[in-house]
Parts: structure tokens; C-alpha cells; sequence
């Protein structure tokens, strides 16, 4: 005979069995989801603001640029930052040059000398180049100019196409010029408090050298020096 | 005949306290100084001849004198809907240096240290440091993406990160170069340009491990890239246990929506590291299983030493402290005596444990008292009483932090980086009080 009462306890069983279950996945604070704040990002959406590209070429698009259309674009939208050869106008970053010169007394840091990694050149000039209009280049603009620098600093030929099998592949002067475990405290003063040292020189001043712009009253406006 | 009086005086402050700001600054004080009425009184003909004639007389606003303003009814609640300091204050600003960068939209500006008194930055006077500009963000449309290996790919709104729960933490912010021109030798004559890149607020936001929870990372997840929605759309790589740790997803900053400047609507804020891990305009996080190497970790932030090798990854800020009163700006100016010789100190590692005070230039120290709260990866004060005999001195604080590191000398430093690392200068200030009462920054040899 049917039993009302036997069923709804099955029933319960079912209910309270499949909630028990669910609990760990949406209940718990400090597990995925439990807010549900938010929409789930989509593809396409992800698509188009992850722009970020890695040493191992991962994040590199489609396309390819080479050294000669590298200079046309370059022209274009750089040079009258950078120079025509990359030399850098005023206090525009100079992007070629300064081979060797890293343990000299006034090191000059480029593309070339410096940077250890051809991957950082094609994400940042997607990202942030031109500085008057970022994010304004196509991807073959940016492998060429990627392209361009590169044989501005000699790391590759001038038939060299840049793409994403060839990019990664380019090895950089400085690659190994980095070391990348902080090794700090690298000073160990001590904590003297009396007769700590015998003489006491000034061996340099600040003062009379006119650098400083105005402390007071209204902001100094164009170049003091 | 009460009542007549009041009216007209109302009136006439108003009017010219409205005239003062078409004037300089200088011009501003000096007519402000001679005083209202007078000044007002001339405006409006000789509507109120008399009443000047009868307040106008006195020339200060000294003892035995009554001041104007306490003879008048002052401005109105909400004459300011968003309150302004005093016109007094004018002075008291974010200062650049011109010659240093070649746009005002990839610089910095300094933090007016030299009158900031106990450890919060007012907000319009924080730090400024922007790669391509500050934009201006619409909240409304503005969002924040997380991705990446995670379980389940998220964007949010501002509303939508409002409903997590939140926490206020106060932490200073120091960019690594603050002081980086002062490597080769004394340049700047100035509290606010040597030191004046780092400021301290009260941060609310939500815990970036909540919203990492929330998205759940998976296993092979280490590390997470966060990006600005600027020009620069400026990006650092944090290791996954930094990100677990303290860092938080910030939309106020002393009680308020953050200011435009430092990342409205949204930053991250990452106790006691480099400012420039600290992104702005935050729109993106991605979780990934290695560093990306952007341009601000590789090109730039890293530490190139004598050698000609450089360091990378050099995240935390290591103790610093820094006497802000007496100071370039703030010389002595009552002759030999007492004086509170005041100054900030901070650490990247946790709390500041003592401050030292020397003031002959590092021969003997004396320890400061610390001033309450006390806090980690926060701004800390202190203050020492200090008789000047009116000779010349050479005055330095030292800092020691919770993990037994002192504070080095910039010998110490350049002894094992060089001088062309730039970033992380937190070497002891040397200030020269001269028998006038001025005070310069010198080094020491």
C-alpha cells in the first residue's frame, strides 16, 4: 500500500542528502564562489584586456613585422621621441647603444645593453606606445617596430622577421645580468652609541649648487637647468 | 542697530576675501594681513565709511587689539561644500622637480614632509607618481577583471567589490627612487624633494586573498599579474604568497573614495613594498605559474650595481627615517635653546622597534621616544628635545626595525651597490645646522 509518510521521509532523505553534499562547494566561507559577487568573465572578454606577454612567448598574438617595416612605423610614431636611430631626444629614453658600458661610471641602460628579455620590448610597446596614443598600434606594427629596435642594437639581422616562433628565440645580450633572489640585508650597521667614530668630515653639500626648485609660494614651472 | 552692523561687516569680508583670490599669493597675505575692512571698505566707496574708519585703525590684529575676525561673523556651513585649508595654507603643496623627467605626465611629485605634523598624509598632498598621466576613470564603467588559473574567471563592478567584506589598514607607500638622485653626492636642499616620496593613509578594501578564495587559484597558480587602467597600463608580478599575505584591493583612502592621483577607483595596495607594486587604476589580476618580466621589473626597478650585475625583484622597502623638523625648510629660527627635533621613520619588514638621534654628526646617539600608534608598515614618529648651544651641528636619525636591522650609513651603502642603482637609497640623512639657523643637506665622508 502506498505510505504517505514513508515516502516524504525517502524524500527528505533525497533532499537532505544532495544538500549535505552541495554544502562544501557553496556554503564555506573562504571557498570558491561562496559570495557569487561578479559575473563569470567570458572568453571574449578576457580576450580583449589580456595583453600580457611572457619570456616564453606565451601571450604573443598572430602577425609578424620586419626590420624594414620596423623603420617605416618608426618614423612615424617614435622618432620624434626616440631619434631616428633610437638615440633618445632630451630626456626621452634612449633605446640603442651602451654595450659594455653597464660597470662604467655612468652606465647607459637600453634595449640592447640592459634588458634581458625580447619578450618585455613586443608587451610593452603594445601596451604603452605611442606615449600619446597607447594601445593604438596593430600587432604587425608592433612585432615590426619590436623588429626594428632590436636590429637598431644589433641583436638580429636586418632580414630578421619578428613573430611569435622567432621572438622568443632572440636572446638577449644581457639575459644573465640579473640576479633575481633578493640577497638584502646587504648592510650591517651596528647600533654604537657612544664614541662611535673619531673624525667627522662633510664631504659634500647641497648648498649654493641651485638645484632645488622653490619650497614656497607658487610652483616652479619649466626647466630650472 | 545691532543688526545693521552685522550685515554690512558680513558683506565686506565676503567681498574681500573674494578680491584676495584674484591676487598672488604674496599680494593675498599682504592684503589679507592689512585687513579686511580697510581693504574691503575701499571696494564698496563710501557705503561704510564709517564703520572703517572706526575697525580700520588698528594695523594688527595683535593683543591689546581685538581681531577683525573675532568683530565679524565669519563665512557660512557649506561656503566650502568639499572643505579647503586655510588661504593661509596656500603654500603647502606637492612640489615637482621641472628638470627631472620630460613630461609632467611620466613624473613625480614630493610630499610637503616639512609641515606634516603626526604619521597620515592628507590626501590631496600624497605622493604623486604617474607613467602615462592620471585618467580619469568612470566607476560606473570601471572593471576589475580576474582570470587566469582559477577556477572560475571573474569581473567586477565597484558595487560588486563594495559587498566583500572589507578591512582598513594604515600603511605608508615609498617609491624606491625616493632619494635616488642623492646617490653621487649632496644635489637638493630640500626636506620635500629628498624624502617627500613617501606618504601613509588609512586604506580600506577587500583582502586580495578574499577575492583569490573567491576565484579559487589552482595548483600550479604561483604567482598573479596586476594591471592599471592608465595609458601605461602599468603591470607588476607579486608571488602568490605576498598576494596571500596583506595586500588589499583598496577603493578609500582616509575615509574617502581614493583620490584620482592615487588610483581612484581602485588600487592595490602592498604593505611595505615598492611603490610601484602598489598598481593604480587597478583593472586586471591574473594568476599564472610564473613572473611575467614586464617592463617595470626588468628595464626598470631593478638595482644595477657596480659590477655592472643587477638585482631584480628587490620588493621590500627596508627601513628608513628621516629628521623632517629642523630641516632645509624648517631652519631654527629663535636662536639658541630648546627645540623638538621631530622626524618620521618606517620599515617595509614590519614595526619600527627605535629611533636614534645624533647631533654630532654620528659620533654619539641618543634614543628617541617613539610616538604612539606604533604600527606595521606604517609611518612612525618621534621626537626628541634638543638644547642648542648656537653652533654649528650635524644632525642624523637611525632606525632600527623589529627585525634588528640598523638603518645604514650611505658609506655603508655605496660600499656594496655602487652608485648607479637608484632605487633603494635608505641611507642616513645628514642635516648642517649652521650658526644662523639654517639647515643643509650635507654628506658625510
Amino acid at each position: 500500500m502506498f505510505n504517505l509518510a514513508k515516502l516524504s521521509r525517502v524524500l527528505v532523505g533525497v533532499c537532505s542528502g544532495f544538500v549535505f553534499s552541495a554544502m562544501p562547494l557553496l556554503a564555506t566561507a573562504g571557498s570558491p564562489g561562496h559570495y557569487g559577487y561578479g559575473e563569470t568573465a567570458t572568453k571574449a572578454q578576457i580576450a580583449g584586456w589580456d595583453i600580457d606577454v611572457r619570456p616564453d612567448g606565451k601571450g604573443l598574438p598572430e602577425g609578424s613585422g620586419s626590420v624594414d617595416d620596423g623603420l617605416k612605423v618608426f618614423e612615424t610614431y617614435c622618432s620624434s621621441c626616440h631619434g631616428a636611430f633610437g638615440e633618445g631626444m632630451g630626456r626621452y629614453p634612449k633605446l640603442a647603444g651602451g654595450d659594455g658600458s653597464l660597470a662604467d661610471d655612468r652606465p647607459e641602460k637600453t634595449v640592447g645593453s640592459y634588458w634581458p628579455y625580447a619578450s618585455t620590448l613586443w608587451d610593452y610597446i603594445h601596451r604603452a606606445m605611442p606615449f600619446f596614443a597607447p594601445q593604438s598600434l596593430t600587432d604587425d606594427q608592433v612585432y615590426a617596430l619590436t623588429a626594428y629596435v632590436l636590429n637598431l642594437n644589433y641583436i638580429v639581422d636586418g632580414d630578421f622577421v619578428a613573430n611569435r616562433d622567432t621572438l622568443p628565440k632572440v636572446e638577449m645580450p644581457n639575459r644573465d645580468g640579473f640576479t633575481w633572489q633578493d640577497p638584502r640585508p646587504d648592510t650591517h650597521n651596528v647600533r654604537c652609541m657612544h664614541d662611535c667614530k673619531d673624525e667627522v668630515t662633510v664631504s659634500d653639500s647641497a648648498a649654493g649648487k641651485n638645484l632645488t626648485p622653490s619650497t614656497t609660494g607658487p610652483l616652479d614651472e619649466g626647466l630650472t637647468e | 542697530m545691532f543688526g545693521k552692523l552685522r550685515r554690512p561687516s558680513q558683506d565686506v569680508a565676503k567681498i574681500a576675501l573674494e578680491e584676495s583670490d584674484r591676487l598672488s599669493s604674496t599680494e593675498r597675505r599682504q592684503f589679507l594681513r592689512n585687513g579686511l575692512f580697510t581693504a574691503g571698505s575701499v571696494m564698496v566707496g563710501g557705503t561704510f565709511a564709517g564703520l572703517s574708519a572706526k575697525v580700520g585703525a588698528a594695523a594688527t590684529q595683535y593683543p591689546p587689539e581685538v581681531p577683525l575676525w573675532t568683530r565679524s561673523l565669519g563665512a557660512g556651513v557649506v561656503t566650502n561644500p568639499y572643505g579647503m585649508p586655510s588661504p593661509y595654507e596656500k603654500g603647502v603643496i606637492r612640489r615637482n622637480v621641472p628638470w627631472l623627467t620630460a613630461e609632467k605626465t611620466s613624473s613625480v611629485s614630493f610630499s610637503p614632509l616639512q609641515h606634516l605634523k603626526g604619521i597620515i598624509t592628507p590626501n590631496g598632498l600624497f605622493f604623486e607618481r604617474h607613467h602615462a598621466g592620471r585618467p580619469e576613470v568612470d566607476p560606473q564603467q570601471h572593471r576589475l577583471m580576474i582570470h587566469g588559473l582559477v577556477e572560475r574567471p571573474i569581473i567586477l563592478s565597484m558595487d560588486d567589490l563594495q559587498r566583500f567584506p572589507s578591512v582598513s589598514q594604515i600603511h605608508f607607500i615609498e617609491c624606491p627612487a625616493n632619494g635616488g638622485m642623492e646617490w653621487r653626492g649632496a644635489q637638493l636642499n630640500s626636506l620635500q624633494f629628498l624624502h617627500g616620496m613617501v606618504s601613509c593613509a588609512e586604506w580600506t578594501g577587500v583582502r586580495l586573498s578574499t577575492l583569490m578564495q573567491e576565484v579559487g587559484i589552482k595548483p600550479e597558480g604561483k604567482w598573479v599579474l596586476a594591471e592599471g587602467a592608465d595609458g601605461a597600463a602599468m603591470t607588476r608580478s607579486i608571488p602568490l604568497e605576498k598576494v596571500m599575505d596583506d595586500v588589499i584591493v583598496a577603493y578609500a583612502q582616509n575615509g574617502e573614495a581614493l583620490r584620482p592621483e592615487q588610483g581612484y577607483p581602485v588600487r592595490l595596495v602592498v604593505p611595505g613594498w615598492e611603490g610601484n607594486t602598489n598598481v593604480k587604476w587597478l583593472r586586471r589580476l591574473e594568476v599564472g605559474d610564473k613572473p611575467w618580466m614586464q617592463r617595470e621589473e626588468t628595464s626598470k626597478y631593478t638595482d644595477l650595481l657596480a659590477d655592472g650585475t643587477a638585482r631584480g625583484f628587490t620588493w621590500v622597502m627596508d627601513a628608513k627615517s628621516v629628521i623632517t623638523s629642523p630641516c632645509p625648510e624648517m631652519p631654527l629660527r629663535g636662536g639658541k635653546g630648546i627645540y623638538q627635533i621631530e622626524g618620521l621613520a618606517w620599515t617595509g619588514q614590519g614595526k619600527v622597534k627605535a629611533v636614534d638621534v645624533s647631533t654630532d654628526g654620528g659620533r654619539s646617539w641618543q634614543q628617541a621616544p617613539l610616538r604612539e600608534p606604533v604600527m606595521s608598515k606604517s609611518l612612525t614618529r618621534f621626537a626628541l628635545e634638543w638644547n642648542w648651544d648656537g653652533n654649528p651641528a650635524l644632525i642624523q636619525s637611525r632606525v632600527i626595525d623589529e627585525t634588528g636591522y640598523v638603518q645604514p650609513t650611505l658609506t655603508q651603502l655605496k660600499a656594496v651597490r655602487g652608485t648607479n642603482s637608484i632605487y633603494h637609497k635608505n641611507a642616513i640623512q645628514t642635516w648642517q645646522i649652521n650658526a644662523d639657523g639654517s639647515v643643509d643637506n650635507v654628506q658625510l665622508g
